[in-house]
């Protein structure tokens, strides 16, 4: 029942993202493609700086810069 | 009857979805980076060079290289309490490809880094789909590395095991503002210290015994407002992002970032940044053990700390339309940590710890 109730709203939901215009028209999109508006600008330099800070701290993840495994003992 | 109903209803909704045509998407930008970074603080100083070049191949391909060297010199607070100075050089290489198809990016990475002591290798592989003519992107990604660990001089060899899965989705909101929302899982199963430290039991040393596995997740907000100009041109930008960490090991972490870039006539662009991070200590972690416990730590990276980054990054276009690039960029970004730990003595003091740490960049940026 939980699992019928479940996939009815998010096949409501679906539904009506289809039904959506998308509200940012093609021309108005001149800024977003702006690098002031870049998540990540620089991914090198945004790499390395995530490296510095994980090889120090706890937690990891979810950043914006990609990265691989590394020994940093 | 009516389960069944509902769910082919859900499939036929979702590849409606995914069908959706979109004219926004495209490969990634043709660029190269060459870097230089430095760091030094707490008795470690890290540095060397780094390059990244992308290009496309065609209108659906864009393939990737990069090359990072950290040359390590380091006499850390752990390293001069337990055990000799080193120098070491840590090499790492990577490399990926990303497939556009309609509004479906997939991409394939590798990165091998490599130590004396320490070899590792990670496979990785994404998915990006754009939903609402762009306006709407969902994003899966699934990564597995292998560690090896070693130990100098020695006959010592382990290993690490690590699988990391990803999803995000991003989301213009309006023409001036982007939110992303990411969630990551790594699992991480095999040898997860380092075998040069030691944890402290009633002022003596002795080794450090860690869990074999670890489970950690993260989730991050982050948001992007660009700001106009009288005219009405795109100014600047304010950068805000949060995320939380927690894990197996107790371990719960909280991060914000702020920024905020600026435009400075047509060839400078500035940007202040701020990071503050703090965490709880794992369950396994004392300064100083006072009765023999089946996990012992005393890695500071454990413990219950903060940090506080202050920084700044400078760019300057030096030229455009010239030798085959469309802009090429010099650029410079310094930073300063400061770390302040809650449970962690120097013993050589008997003091909480605490130090700065400076962090620089120097890079040029082509496009072409």
């Amino acid at each position: 029942m939980k699992l019928r109730t479940l996939s009815a709203v998010v096949a409501v939901l679906c539904l009506g993202g289809c039904a959506v215009e998308p509200w940012v028209k093609p021309y108005e999109r001149g800024w977003l493609a702006d690098p002031l508006m870049s998540v990540s600008r620089d991914p090198l330099s945004d790499k390395y700086l995530q490296h510095v800070h994980d090889v120090r701290e706890g937690a990891r993840g979810a950043t914006v810069a990609e990265g691989g495994g590394c020994g940093c003992n | 009857m009516q389960l069944s109903t509902t769910i082919r209803a859900l499939w036929l909704a979702l590849a409606g979805l995914f069908a959706a045509p979109a004219r926004g998407a495209v490969i990634p930008e043709d660029r190269s980076d060459l870097l230089y970074h430095y760091y030094n603080g707490g008795g470690t100083t890290a540095s060397g060079p780094a390059l990244l070049v992308r290009k496309g191949i065609g209108e659906q391909v864009s393939a990737y290289a990069s090359y990072f060297i950290d040359n390590v010199s380091s006499a850390s607070i752990d390293v001069v309490t337990t055990a000799s100075p080193y120098k070491e050089k840590r090499v790492e290489y990577g490399g990926g490809v990303d497939y556009l198809y309609r509004n479906t990016t997939v991409g394939l990475s590798l990165v091998r880094s490599n130590e004396p002591d320490y070899v590792s290798n990670t496979i990785g592989a994404t998915v990006a789909h754009e939903v609402l003519d762009g306006l709407t992107t969902f994003s899966l990604g699934y990564s597995v590395g292998r560690d090896e660990v070693g130990k100098a001089h020695t006959d010592f060899a382990d290993h690490v095991d690590r699988y990391q899965y990803k999803l995000g989705v991003s989301q213009v909101v309006t023409k001036s503002l982007l939110m992303n929302l990411n969630y990551e899982a790594i699992l991480e199963d095999g040898y997860l210290h380092s075998p040069y430290r030691a944890a402290r039991l009633l002022g003596l040393s002795v080794p450090e015994v860690y869990p074999r596995t670890r489970d950690g997740y993260a989730v991050a907000l982050g948001i992007v407002k660009g700001m106009g100009s009288n005219d009405g041109e795109l100014a600047s930008s304010a950068h805000l992002r949060y995320r939380y960490f927690w894990d197996t090991w107790n371990i719960r972490a909280h991060t914000v970032e702020l920024g905020y870039r600026a435009r400075f006539g047509e060839r400078w662009l500035v940007e202040p940044h701020y990071r503050h991070y703090r965490q709880s200590a794992a369950s396994f972690y004392a300064n100083d053990f006072t009765t023999q416990m089946l996990f012992m730590a005393r890695d500071r990276e454990l413990s219950d700390f903060s940090s506080n980054a202050l920084g700044a990054k400078a760019s300057y276009q030096l030229f455009s339309q010239r030798f085959n690039f469309s802009r090429v960029a010099l650029n410079f970004d310094y930073e300063t940590i400061r770390y302040t730990y809650n449970n962690f003595t120097d013993v050589r003091t008997g003091r909480l710890y605490a130090y700065n740490a400076n962090v620089f960049q120097l890079f040029l940026s082509g496009w072409f």
